[in-house]
């Protein structure tokens, strides 16, 4: 197939070439982009909470004081255990996509002069660690004693666990087990190291990384009650979440159960990321929008310059030309228009980009995402052209001979 | 000339339905997407309190005593207890309301409902006027009340729904924790967009503000009620140093009190920004805050300081405009086939005396109609995407609506579209030289 004829056809179209490059070239740059911003949501939403969703609920009562706590909590506790199925049930300050709760900035000595950071506690009672579910690949788990009572935010000293990412943070390459850090007058020193455990609050962009937490060991009391961690085998939970908070009015009267946030695991997180799927989920509708509206926009282009050039084609054919000949003429056309429109659409795509992680905090477009936008393209004009270059193929010789 | 030029471009739509039928959808589908964003962008960006809200200031100082940071750093978005009192005493302009937020558990003694947790606002009389808050039943509490810690509240409309089925609870009694408190007021419905005197902290929500559009609280009290009512309960912006005292903030080192005062013309504005600064540097002197630097933000001003338009509105508005403008490129290429294929017509238009003005009109005007059937299109569409917005359970969704001006705009953008897409092939069709065209008839 010989190229410069068609060069010098779509020389005498050079408005029309423009245009449908142009509007490749937009396609190409939003399609680019829009994907990778799917793919940052997606990737946000498989965050690994290090805890066995399936298994576990989170129940949060509000509405009373401080001097009523102890026994509010000996009575839910029991009152929970009772239920049919339930496998424990914990006094924790939080959960992985629960309430904020903790999040304390901290430093690696008393002074507090070298600030590491803002990582989030979780505070929970014996056996939390285990009902969690957490993974633990350094160290040790608290033991008995390293449960003790709070006096105001965690106990005064506490032997803590820590996650990887955190250890990797605070002292970079070194044993962590052992080691001390501080927020005002409390002190920690790490017992054991985690696989994961989430932040509660996941923030994509945030100063805090998504596995910056400890786990504080703690005996319940006034600092430490009303939010519960339910384990129950995954066919019984939603139901034993059902009971429990009915089980409230019985349990508890006086207390208010927060529905909004009193829910499995599984529905929190599946809440947390709502916003981040009507996105993705947008920008899906978007990226189909575009395409057809792109290839529609081929389609009637291509169907004009067919019908206009009727009479070309006739003679073509009357001269010898097959009908594979007329009908690649027209895809190699189209292969080459969109090809300019794709040298500029690349260039326009890093344009989009840069000025989305200027404005919108959006990482860095991975180059792998212009040649698969690029291939895309290319099919999607092929598609467009396909039905027009047959009827262009179908013209009969005899075309040629009629009124010229 | 326009009634025949009108006739001329329905007779050229119908003839060639298939490419009619996808300019019109382009068009209609890249409306539909751009006013769907616009509207929401529209509803979130406006003026809470249009005309008022250039007298509206919100005051900031910093309280924290200990050395820390550069000297250029903000303040904080909110006062310490003791700046926060200073400053409201001093009276020193027209209007002034102290803001704070918390949780309260809240019952209808004698009614055997059980009790609810909603959030109250903390606030000064001064706060209803300030803000042109609408009464339905009674009045707001007097600075007396406030002075005397009279325990009076008043709610919001939502909730004397559903407490009172909506009828005059004033003089009712609510119970609020441990404490039976009076209702003085019952609101209108009242839904500003966004709650902007609460509005705090957006510079650290990364765009995720889509919470400031939620609903206002439900229970309104004088400030110094509230705190021997709900002691215990109240939440800090942001501490310098832990609270000995969880929730009991009033001697606590956290910023945890807004205050907006109004100040009408120029002259107050600028002795009420000396009147702030001089107090910083008094307190620096006494030696009780660290940082002079103080700010007075008209209203429009804290809200864009706080960016609270949500960062995936931005982002949404942007990917649709970005798609408008593929769909003109569209629209430009398929009028351009369609005009183009007519060259014939127009060369025995031209022959017989037409001008080139006359076809160019003649081909706009059709590029109009396009963009008019288009935009009942893309107006249609607009209904179906802000339903969807609707169904979003965004703290906005029940704010989304289509008004009298964003209807107007959808059909102006429509046709403007289309005649800027209309305008190039226009020009080329009133360009056809007619000798040429008859030549090949």
């Amino acid at each position: 197939m010989q190229i410069q004829p068609i060069l010098a056809a779509l020389k005498k179209h050079r408005l029309a070439t423009v245009l449908i490059a142009l509007e490749i070239a937009l396609a190409c740059a939003v399609l680019c982009n829009a994907c990778f911003l799917i793919a940052g949501r997606l990737s946000a939403m498989r965050i690994n909470s290090g805890v066995d969703e399936t298994s576990l609920g989170f129940l949060s009562l509000q509405g009373f004081d401080a001097s009523q706590a102890s026994d509010l909590n000996a009575r839910v506790v029991s009152g929970l255990r009772a239920i049919p199925g339930v496998e424990s049930v914990h006094v924790i300050n939080s959960v992985p996509f629960g309430p904020q709760a903790g999040a304390v900035g901290i430093t690696l000595d008393q002074a507090g002069k070298q600030f590491r950071g803002v990582p989030e506690f979780y505070v929970g009672d014996p056996g939390t660690p285990q009902a969690l579910g957490l993974e633990l690949v350094a160290g040790r788990m608290p033991t008995a004693e390293d449960y003790q009572a709070i006096k105001t935010f965690v106990p005064a000293s506490s032997r803590v666990l820590i996650t990887r990412t955190l250890a990797g943070h605070l002292w970079p390459g070194k044993d962590p087990l052992g080691k001390e850090f501080w927020t005002g007058p409390f002190h920690f020193r790490v017992i054991g190291v985690v696989a994961n455990l989430a932040i509660q609050q996941y923030d994509e962009e945030g100063e805090r990384g998504a596995q910056w937490t400890a786990f504080v060991p703690a005996q319940p009391g006034p600092q430490l009650a009303g939010t519960y961690l339910i384990r129950a085998n995954p066919h019984d939970l939603d139901r034993v979440m059902t009971e429990a908070k009915a089980a409230m009015a019985r349990i508890a009267p006086d207390v208010v159960v927060d529905h909004e946030d009193s829910q499995t695991i599984r529905e929190l997180r599946r809440r947390f990321f709502r916003t981040d799927r009507a996105m993705a989920g947008l920008l899906v509708g978007v990226i189909v929008a575009l395409l057809g509206v792109t290839a529609f926009g081929i389609v009637g282009l291509a169907s004009f310059w067919v019908a206009q050039r009727r009479k070309q084609i006739g003679i073509r054919r009357a001269l010898g030309a097959t009908r594979a000949d007329i009908l690649r003429y027209f895809q190699t056309e189209n292969f080459l228009i969109v090809t300019f429109g794709i040298v500029l659409g690349v260039v326009l795509a890093i344009c989009v980009n840069i000025a989305l992680m200027k404005f919108f905090e959006v990482p860095r477009l991975p180059l792998w995402y212009l040649p698969i936008g690029v291939v895309v393209l290319w099919l999607l004009g092929q598609l467009a052209v396909l039905v027009p270059a047959l009827r262009a193929a179908a013209v009969p010789p005899v075309v040629a001979t009629r009124s010229v | 000339m326009f009634g025949y030029y009108l006739d001329l471009a329905i007779r050229s739509l119908k003839r060639n339905r298939l490419l009619t039928v996808l300019m019109v959808l382009a068009i209609a589908i890249g409306i539909g997407a751009s006013m769907t964003t616009l509207t929401v962008m529209h509803l979130l960006s406006g003026d809470p309190l249009p005309g008022k809200s250039a007298h509206l200031f919100y005051a900031q100082v910093d309280g924290d005593p200990t050395p820390h940071g550069g000297s250029l750093r903000e303040p904080p978005d909110m006062l310490d207890y003791r700046s926060a009192m200073d400053l409201w005493g001093a009276h020193r302009a027209d209007r002034q309301a102290l803001i704070a937020d918390s949780p309260i558990k809240l019952g209808v003694p004698g009614t055997g409902q059980p009790p609810l947790m909603l959030t109250m606002l903390s606030t000064t009389s001064d706060f209803f006027p300030m803000f042109d808050v609408p009464f339905e039943y009674g009045s707001a509490w007097t600075a007396a009340d406030g002075a005397n810690r009279a325990r009076v509240a008043v709610i919001s409309s939502d909730l004397n729904d559903k407490l009172f089925g909506g009828k005059d609870s004033v003089g009712k009694t609510l119970r609020i924790r441990e404490s039976d408190v009076r209702i003085v007021g019952v609101l209108k419905p009242w839904r500003p967009s966004p709650t902007f005197y609460s509005v705090v902290g957006g510079r650290f929500a990364n765009g995720d503000t889509a919470s400031y559009y939620g609903k206002p609280e439900d229970v309104f009290m004088p400030f110094r009620t509230s705190l021997e009512v709900n002691d215990g309960n109240f939440q800090q912006f942001n501490c310098w140093a832990l609270p000995p005292q969880p929730g009991h903030l009033e001697n606590a080192p956290c910023n945890w009190v807004g205050l907006w005062v109004e100040l009408d013309g120029q002259a107050k504005i600028a002795t009420y920004r000396a009147f702030l600064d001089h107090y910083a540097q008094e307190q620096k002197a006494l030696g009780r805050i660290g940082y002079t630097e103080t700010r007075l933000r008209a209203l429009m001003d804290w809200l864009d300081y706080n960016h609270v338009i949500p960062k995936n509105v931005k982002l949404q508005t942007w990917l649709a405009f970005a798609f408008l403008a593929i769909c003109l490129f569209n629209m430009v290429g398929l009028l351009l086939a369609k005009f183009l294929r007519r060259a014939g017509e127009i060369g025995v238009r031209r022959a017989l005396g037409a001008s080139r003005r006359s076809v160019f009109a003649q081909c706009l005007t059709e590029a109009g109609l396009i963009g008019f059937i288009g935009g009942v299109g893309g107006w249609l569409l607009t209904l179906v995407g802000l339903w969807l917005v609707r169904r979003q359970q965004t703290a906005y969704s029940g704010l989304v609506h289509m008004d009298a001006s964003m209807f107007a705009i959808t059909f102006v953008l429509a046709i403007v579209v289309s005649l800027i897409a209309g305008a190039l092939p226009a020009l080329r069709a009133s360009r056809i030289a007619p000798a040429l065209q008859l030549k090949t008839l």
